[in-house]
């Protein structure tokens, strides 16, 4: 059974949440929409689709400390970092990034997990938000995402003025225990709008052949990398906005007295990423530019049944400041072999 | 018209490489391309050529003669970058392209304007086809804010010039800067502050740089000790922009290009500006990259320069 509440009252709702458990929406700071922890002060952007960085710091943030080493006299006193233990809720989740979590729980949650990201998955109520108005750079579609039918454990599509919900796990229905019922039908209609853009979208028919697993080493010898990774900076905008992107370093910062050792996103882009004592296997920014399509387009969907690494969010071809982005990789690269 | 006359320069040698921009996806997408005689029909120059090619060059240096577009504002960093000896003059042929302000697609998706399918100029107006209708914008509210803070419409370095310039600045340039410098410390930390956390150290606004043409950044050096991929607390977000500031302090055109690609809209350039406020404030005005071979200020010596920090100690006047 669908839930329904008028947009009037969703501040408040939004405020009955957070009373009990840490939210976190799309908020506007700065000038620039982020996902970000959700106070009565804030400034909601529902409206905008595509936030700067995705929703996946919320399960794996930027930065966070792993453990502390501390100089107590001559001992040193060693604090690992506790894991998260508070329930919290994601709200405004689009179906791309949705889908991302899914990506990130087959890195993250395979043996070995990752007690710190496990932790945040488990305590997290994920509440998505149908798209309605897709993108000129939206390409989700591509990927079997359906931005009318948003995943997570709660889904909700917004009309003029209400929000409907549809609870899809039990995690998703405590939060909506206490609104009215409603017909699965009335959300038929913005269904219906939204599918009918996803259709003329620009970018809604990639051709992906040739990405397969089995082309790998066609793909990585493919002297056209050379041309398309030409203008790159060799910037971590890309990863840095991407959903998908999960590499990070394991850095120390002296505090004087002690070491904080924190994991940090890190960059394939960068010229010291995966740097080994015998120096770097990716010398140029060539090597380093096909590293990051390979692993989304190739190596990735290799090793996990055929699911590509990229959900179509459209951030990087909004932020790369040299307009170098997957869907000139995969328009250049990804035709026919006969063609 | 650009691509004929490059054509024509291939009569004379048809070994040159060019430099300029190509189309891609977006109607926004101009990404720096490097063409041969072959290739050089997918070259375009339009209103949403941004970028600076001047720092591109670094990365495409080889025998053959370049031939490269410069707008008025990219050749003062060509001139700089010459100046250091990280270009060398007599390798390029200077098309100085005219400019009448180049259009910020980031400004147009920020006026809630979505699903952008094409960009048309009819004189002042902008035509906007969408997913959801057309509609127009005038052209002057979505400039990139670099345009906005114009240095004119003539090349400074230029071998030819093609097509009309129009200096597009608007108002004061100082006009932030003078802002920031009547608040009181605590109010201009703030801004700072808020600013500067939205930093996700992408590192685009140093590697866009044309002043920063370090081969290896120190921030880049694992043994340098401030290698950090990404800023452990608020003190390296700071460090890493205000260090970055005085760097390029006197060799910095004021190109904009930091604020241009910033994904996080941080008003980098503000930092450098204060920095060239406060340089002709003391020194006499200097216009970093106007002619090849300055000396900037801030590496030349006169008996009669002023003591900036007897003048101004701990910040104040």
């Amino acid at each position: 059974m669908m839930k329904k509440l008028p947009l009037e009252q969703l501040p408040a709702f939004l405020k009955g949440i957070s009373e009990t458990k840490t939210l976190v929406a799309p908020v506007e700071k700065g000038g620039q929409v982020n996902f970000d922890l959700w106070t009565e002060d804030s400034t909601l952007r529902l409206d905008v689709l595509k936030t700067v960085k995705s929703a996946k710091g919320a399960f794996f943030p930027q930065v966070e400390d792993i453990v502390h080493f501390q100089m107590q006299g001559k001992n040193i006193d060693i604090h690992p970092a506790e894991v998260l233990t508070e329930d919290f809720v994601l709200f405004g989740v689009r179906a791309c990034d949705a889908r991302s979590f899914e990506l990130l729980d087959r890195v993250f949650l395979s043996d070995p997990t990752d007690p710190f990201y496990a932790a945040r998955r488990a305590h997290g109520t994920v509440v998505t938000l149908a798209c309605n108005r897709p993108e000129e750079t939206c390409f989700c579609t591509n990927f079997g995402i359906d931005g009318a039918d948003p995943a997570g454990d709660l889904s909700a599509w917004m009309t003029e003025d209400t929000l409907y919900f549809q609870a899809n796990t039990e995690k998703g229905a405590a939060l909506v225990a206490g609104l009215a019922d409603c017909d699965d039908g009335e959300i038929t209609e913005t269904q219906n709008s939204i599918r009918e853009i996803l259709n003329k979208l620009p970018l809604s028919n990639l051709n992906l052949t040739g990405f397969e697993g089995d082309h790998l080493k066609e793909r990585f010898d493919d002297p056209r990398w050379e041309e398309l990774s030409r203008g790159c900076l060799g910037c971590g905008t890309c990863t840095f906005v991407c959903p998908t992107c999960q590499c990070y370093d394991v850095k120390d910062f002296d505090s004087g007295n002690g070491i904080r050792r924190f994991r940090c996103w890190d960059s394939c882009m960068f010229s010291d990423f995966t740097l080994m004592a015998h120096g770097t296997n990716r010398p140029t920014q060539k090597e380093r530019f096909r590293q990051r399509f390979m692993h989304k387009l190739v190596y990735f969907p290799s090793n996990n049944d055929g699911i590509y690494s990229c959900v179509g969010c459209g951030r990087c071809l909004e932020k790369c400041p040299q307009s170098n982005h997957i869907v000139n990789v995969i328009k250049t690269l990804g035709v026919k072999e006969d063609a | 018209m650009i691509v004929n006359r490059l054509q024509e320069l291939l009569q004379d040698d048809e070994n040159l490489q060019f430099v300029g921009w190509e189309k891609g996806e977006t109607p926004f997408d101009r990404t720096p391309k490097t063409f041969t005689a072959e290739t050089l029909g997918n070259l375009c120059y339009d209103s949403f050529c941004g970028s600076n090619l001047s720092k591109y060059l670094l990365s495409q240096k080889t025998d053959k003669k370049t031939v490269v577009l410069l707008k008025p504002c990219d050749s003062y960093s060509f001139n700089q970058l010459c100046t250091e000896r990280r270009l060398n003059r007599d390798a390029y042929h200077v098309i100085g392209v005219g400019c009448k302000g180049k259009i910020d697609g980031e400004k147009i998706r920020k006026t809630g304007i979505k699903g952008i399918l094409s960009v048309r100029e009819e004189g002042e107006t902008l035509k906007i086809e969408t997913l959801y209708g057309t509609t127009e914008i005038p052209r002057k509210d979505v400039l990139l804010d670099k345009c906005l803070a114009c240095k004119g419409k003539e090349h400074k370095c230029a071998d030819e010039v093609l097509g009309e310039s129009e200096d597009t600045c608007v108002g004061d340039k100082y006009e932030t800067v003078a802002k920031l410098e009547a608040m009181t410390p605590d109010e201009r930390f703030a801004f700072w502050r808020e600013e500067l956390s939205k930093c996700i150290r992408c590192n685009a606004c140093r590697n866009a740089c044309p002043a920063c043409s370090c081969i290896k950044c120190v921030f880049d050096n694992p043994n340098s000790g401030v290698q950090n991929k990404a800023a452990a607390d608020d003190f390296e977000e700071n460090l890493f922009h205000i260090i970055r500031a005085y760097h390029v302090a006197g060799r910095c055109t004021d190109c904009g290009e930091c604020s241009r690609v910033c994904p996080q809209g941080i008003p980098l350039h503000l930092l450098n500006r204060k920095i060239i406020r406060d340089v002709n404030e003391f020194y006499g005005d200097y216009q970093a990259g106007d002619a090849i071979g300055q000396r900037h200020p801030l590496t030349d010596f006169t008996f009669e320069d002023s003591e900036p920090n007897a003048e101004r100690k701990g910040g104040g006047k």
